[in-house]
């Protein structure tokens, strides 16, 4: 690769925002990948609009980052510019998109997550993670009806989609842990109001719904048991090593590159 | 002093009409003001600034509306315009004009409509099968496609098809 990577200040806030961009971006690049394969041009559009959904959270994201950095970092440089083990977000995000199945069993896990998330964000203390949260709570909402939708047609619906709808909630399982986990950095916003919420608490409820949907799906969920984790300090499965050799060969290979 | 400030407020119904004037990119019979993706004008020591919001947060066109901003109030004058976004508050469809969506139906695409659908509302969109039975159902309206397959010949649908009729997006 042609152009280094740059080195990030990474205060306590400016990791809070990147892991959140973080999240948004490999999600949305994982349902990029669906554009123009995935199974009717409906769904083909509506993956595409909601992999832009996350994109644009993405972008506010880096941006209120590279602020309140104050490096001379943007958001292309966050996007374009870190190698793998500086990207700090979930495991389960990552993680590839399988069948149509596995994509929808990862986005629902998340979105179910998000959706709470964000609607308890909207009381942050700081205006433009409110802001921000108040924008991603609705789509969140979308993504997770849209989701819920689609567990219930493949858990319920044949033999095939039953059964690959059931191993990707047995393989991806592990990764769900991740989501409600704080460290010391996250803690300390947490008790200043700027992060409105600990995620810990949010997931009695997230249990709640995903639950009611997985067995209305007609699907069974693991007993917990061990949890994955590592993204959000930068310790990646090797998944996203790939994705972002191919997110990041053009502006790494062109230095400048303008068209 | 109060001369300037009338100017000012002239200059900025002027600068409005500038802006409002923008159409959107992807269905070009609304204007920006339309939509409700128009949220202020304001004109300091001669110079405009713009505020817009983008209707979802990956929305391709935001740029593309900056810049038609830019250069139609630089065609009437308005020299070294800047345009923001701003995300708060959060756009809905209820900042539509009625004008605007008068002109999205006869351009063909069924407005949003404000607020969520009452079952009534949604019996009215779903006119064209009168004999369609609808029920409340999680503040969605369920179509009971058992019902529909003995008023319309229908193929025989499994049971996990589901056709939803979704309070819209707002």
């Amino acid at each position: 690769m042609a152009v280094a990577s740059i080195s990030v200040t990474e205060t306590p806030l400016v990791l809070y925002a990147l892991r959140r961009a973080d999240d948004a971006l490999i999600l949305g690049h994982r349902l990029s990948e669906w554009c123009g394969h995935a199974p009717a041009m409906e769904e083909d559009m509506a993956l595409a609009n909601m992999g832009l959904d996350l994109l644009g959270q993405a972008r506010e994201l880096y941006s209120y980052a590279a602020d309140v950095e104050g490096k001379g970092n943007d958001e292309d440089k966050f996007a374009y510019l870190r190698d793998v083990r500086q990207y700090r977000n979930l495991l389960l995000l990552e993680q590839p998109n399988g069948d149509f199945a596995r994509t929808m069993v990862r986005q629902f896990f998340y979105a179910a997550f998000a959706d709470l998330y964000w609607r308890a964000m909207m009381k942050s203390s700081d205006a433009t993670l409110a802001a921000i949260a108040a924008k991603s709570e609705k789509e969140s909402a979308y993504h997770l009806r849209h989701s819920s939708e689609w567990m219930v047609r493949l858990g319920d619906g044949t033999e095939e989609s039953h059964r690959r709808a059931q191993d990707a909630v047995d393989d991806l399982w592990a990764y769900t842990g991740e989501m409600f986990q704080v460290d010391e950095s996250e803690r300390a916003l947490i008790e200043r109001g700027v992060v409105a919420v600990d995620p810990a608490t949010l997931h009695p409820q997230w249990l709640t719904t995903v639950s009611a949907v997985v067995g209305e799906a007609t699907l069974a969920l693991p007993k917990s048991g061990w949890m994955q984790q590592g993204g959000r300090s930068g310790k990646h499965s090797e998944h996203l090593g790939h994705l972002l050799s191919e997110l990041q060969s053009i502006k790494r290979t062109f230095p400048g590159a303008t068209w | 002093m109060v001369i300037a400030m009338r100017n000012d407020v002239d200059l900025r119904k002027r600068a409005w009409d500038v802006a409002a004037a923008v159409v959107d990119p992807e269905i070009p019979v609304l204007t920006i003001a339309d939509l409700g993706v128009l949220r202020d004008v304001a004109v300091t020591d001669g110079r405009v600034e713009v505020a817009i919001t983008p209707t979802y947060s990956g929305c391709p066109a935001m740029n593309m509306i900056s810049l038609e901003i830019e250069l139609a109030l630089e065609r009437e004058g308005f020299a070294n315009s800047k345009v923001r976004t701003v995300l708060s508050p959060a756009w809905t469809t209820d900042w539509m004009s009625e004008q605007g969506r008068q002109k999205l139906r006869e351009y063909g695409i069924a407005p949003p409509q404000s607020g969520e659908l009452s079952p009534r509302a949604v019996r009215r969109a779903a006119g064209c099968v009168p004999a369609m039975r609808l029920g409340g159902y999680r503040g969605a309206v369920r179509i009971r496609l058992d019902l529909l397959q003995g008023v319309v010949a229908l193929p025989k649908l499994p049971r996990t098809v589901r056709l939803f009729q979704m309070p819209l997006r707002s």
